[in-house]
C-alpha cells in the first residue's frame, strides 16, 4: 500500500514541469480562464437570468405566475403564432434548397469552380442580414422593385393584384430564406463530403440500385445533421429583428418586434410582461437547440 | 448519370438566379435616382452624408474595440483549455454556444434592466459607459465565431511543445501568449476578426435600443425615409461583407495545416 503511493508520488514529482509546481498552481490555473469566465456570467449569464427571474416576479417582486399567464393575450399569442411560422417555413424552405444545392454542387458533377465559387457566395450571403437585406429585396419586390415591374410588364401579372406583399408573411419568409440558404450549404456540405466513397461503392457491389443506395445510406447518415441544422435556421430566424423591422415598420407584429417596442415605449403598460415575453423566446430557441446538440452528437458518429 | 447532372445544373441555376436577381434589382433600383438615366447620385448622396460618414466612423470603432476585446477574452481562455484545463472544454463551448440561443434583443434587454443609472455598475449612465457596453454586447454576439476560429487555429500548432520550448528558455506567461502563441495563430485570429467585423458593422438591434449613433440605426432610419439611397447602401454594405468574407478566405490559405487533419 504504502509502497505504492510511494511510487506514484516520486513519478508526479518527476514529470511535473517546472510551472505546474505546487505553490504556482491555485493563481495560474484558473488566471488564463478567469476574464472569459467572468465576461460570461457579467454579460451574458447573469442579464438573461435577471430576465428569466424577473418573469416570475410582480412589481413588488414576489414569486408569480401572472406574467406567464398574461402572455396569454391575444396580441402576444399572435406574435409569437406569426413568428414561429416565418421561423419555420424560412428554416424548412432554406434547409431543403440548401440541401439540394449542396448536394448539386458536391454530387452532380458540376464543375470544381462551381463548388468554390458556390461555397464562397454562402459565406457572404449567410452573412448579409439585418437592415440592408431588406432594402434588397424592398428594390427587388417591392411595390416598384425590380421583378415586380418586369413580371407586370412582360408577363402582364401585377403580383400585389395578387395579394402578395412584401410586408407579409411570405414576403417576410421569402427575405429570410436569402440567409437561411446559404447557412444550411454552409453547415451540409462538410457533412455530405463526409460520405464515403466506398459506401457508395460497396452499395453497388452489394447490387444496390441509387435509389437504395440514397434511401438507405445517404439519408439515414445525413438525416441528424441536416434536422439540427434546420433547427439552428430556426433559431436563426427566430431571434432576428432587423430585417423585419426595416422592411415591414411594425405592420407586422413578430416577437421580436413586440419585444423591441415594450423595452422602448412600455407599450403593454407592464414592465414584468416584457421580462415574460423574453423568456418565452429564450424558452422557444432554447428547446431548439437542445433538439440540434442532441441531433449534432448522433451525426458526429458518422463524420469522423 | 447524364439526367443527374441535367437536375445539379437546373438546381445550380435556380439558387443562381433566387440569389443574384435580388442584387441585380438593388443595383439597377440603386441608379434610378435621375429621372431618364442610369446614374451614381445615390452613391454620391449617401457618401456625401455627413451622417453616413460619423455613423459608419462609429461603428468601425466599434468594431475594432469589440475585436481587441474579443481576442483578449477568448486568446487566453482557449489557450488555457488546450494546456492545462481540458476538462472545462464542454463548459466553455456551451457558453460561447449561449449567443446563438439568447436573441441579441434579449440580452441588450437585460443589460439594459441590469446596468441602468441607479444600479451598481451604471453603465448607462455616462455616454462612455453606454459605449462601452456596445462593445460589449458585440463581443458575446462575436462570441462563437471568434472562439471558433482561435480554437480552430490553436488545434493546428503543438501549443504544449511550443509553451514547454518557451518556458526553458525562461519566458513568462505574458511573453508565451504575446510573442509565441498569438503569433502562432494570428491567421484564425484575423479571420474571427473580420467575421466579427461584418457582424458588428451593420448590427441594428443593439445600437438601437442603447441609442447609441451607429451604421445600423443610420441604415434604418434611411430606409425609413428615402427611396434610392437604401438600395445604394444596400450594395455597399454587401461589397463590405464581401470584402471580410475574401479576405477571411485569402488569409486561410496562409495558414498553417497540421498533419493529421490535410484538407
Amino acid at each position: 500500500m504504502t509502497d505504492i503511493s510511494m511510487s506514484d508520488h516520486a513519478v508526479t514529482g518527476k514529470t511535473a514541469p517546472p510551472a505546474e509546481a505546487r505553490s504556482m498552481r491555485l493563481p495560474t490555473q484558473w488566471l488564463g480562464v478567469a476574464p472569459f469566465f467572468i465576461f460570461a456570467i457579467m454579460f451574458l449569464i447573469l442579464p438573461t437570468l435577471y430576465l428569466m427571474l424577473g418573469a416570475f416576479q410582480n412589481e413588488a417582486g414576489e414569486f408569480t405566475f401572472e406574467n406567464i399567464a398574461a402572455l396569454a393575450q391575444p396580441s402576444i399569442i399572435a406574435a409569437y403564432w406569426i413568428s414561429i411560422k416565418v421561423s419555420l417555413a424560412s428554416s424548412l424552405i432554406g434547409a431543403f434548397a440548401g440541401l439540394a444545392i449542396a448536394i448539386a454542387i458536391v454530387r452532380g458533377g458540376l464543375p470544381e469552380w462551381i463548388r468554390s465559387a458556390t461555397l464562397t457566395f454562402s459565406g457572404v450571403a449567410s452573412n448579409f442580414a439585418g437592415v440592408p437585406l431588406a432594402f434588397a429585396f424592398l428594390a427587388t419586390l417591392g411595390r416598384l422593385g425590380l421583378a415586380t415591374v418586369i413580371l407586370n410588364t412582360l408577363f402582364g401579372l401585377n403580383i400585389y393584384a395578387h395579394g402578395f406583399n412584401i410586408l407579409s408573411f411570405w414576403g417576410l419568409t421569402l427575405t429570410y430564406v436569402y440567409f437561411q440558404i446559404p447557412l444550411m450549404v454552409v453547415i451540409i456540405v462538410p457533412a455530405i463530403d463526409g460520405l464515403k466513397k466506398e459506401w457508395g461503392e460497396a452499395a453497388a457491389t452489394l447490387g444496390a440500385t441509387m435509389a437504395q443506395y440514397w434511401r438507405m445510406v445517404v439519408i439515414p447518415v445525413i438525416w441528424p445533421s441536416f434536422l439540427g441544422t434546420v433547427i439552428l435556421l430556426f433559431a436563426n430566424a427566430f431571434g432576428a429583428i432587423a430585417t423585419a423591422y426595416a422592411l415591414t415598420g411594425s405592420s407586422l407584429n413578430i416577437v421580436p418586434i413586440l419585444l423591441y417596442a415594450q423595452i422602448r415605449g412600455d407599450v403593454l403598460h407592464n414592465a414584468h410582461l416584457g421580462y415574460a415575453i423574453a423568456f418565452g423566446m429564450i424558452f422557444i430557441t432554447g428547446l431548439a437547440n437542445v433538439f440540434y446538440i442532441w441531433f449534432r452528437t448522433r451525426s458526429e458518429r458518422w463524420l469522423k | 448519370m447524364k439526367s443527374g447532372k441535367f437536375w445539379a445544373w437546373l438546381v445550380f441555376a435556380l439558387g443562381a438566379a433566387y440569389f443574384f436577381i435580388p442584387l441585380i434589382a438593388t443595383v439597377e433600383f440603386s441608379m434610378r435616382m435621375r429621372r431618364g438615366e442610369y446614374s451614381f447620385d445615390a452613391y454620391k448622396v449617401v457618401l456625401g452624408d455627413a451622417r453616413f460618414q460619423a455613423t459608419f466612423g462609429y461603428s468601425v470603432l466599434a468594431a475594432v474595440f469589440t475585436i481587441i476585446l474579443g481576442v483578449l477574452i477568448v486568446v487566453p481562455a482557449a489557450y488555457w483549455i488546450r494546456l492545462r484545463l481540458p476538462q472545462l472544454r464542454p463548459i466553455v463551448e456551451f457558453i460561447t454556444l449561449l449567443p446563438l440561443v439568447i436573441p441579441a434583443i434579449v440580452i441588450v434587454f437585460g443589460y439594459i434592466r441590469m446596468y441602468g443609472s441607479n444600479s451598481p455598475l451604471p453603465f448607462l449612465a455616462t455616454d462612455t459607459g453606454t459605449n462601452a457596453l456596445l462593445v460589449i454586447g458585440y463581443a458575446t454576439l462575436a462570441l462563437p465565431y471568434m472562439y471558433r476560429a482561435v480554437d480552430t487555429g490553436l488545434r493546428t500548432i503543438d501549443v504544449r511543445t511550443l509553451t514547454e520550448a518557451a518556458q526553458i528558455l525562461g519566458a513568462g506567461w505574458g511573453t508565451i501568449i504575446t510573442r509565441v502563441i498569438l503569433p502562432n495563430v494570428l491567421i484564425a485570429v484575423l479571420s474571427g476578426a473580420f467575421l466579427t467585423f461584418a457582424i458588428v458593422i451593420g448590427e441594428f438591434t443593439m445600437a438601437s435600443l442603447l441609442n447609441r449613433p451607429a451604421f445600423g440605426p443610420y441604415l434604418q432610419n434611411i430606409g425609413a425615409n428615402r427611396a434610392y439611397e437604401p438600395a445604394a447602401l444596400a450594395i455597399i454594405a454587401f461589397a463590405i461583407t464581401w470584402g471580410c468574407m475574401s479576405l477571411i478566405q485569402i488569409l486561410s490559405r496562409f495558414a498553417p495545416r497540421s498533419a493529421n487533419r490535410p484538407n
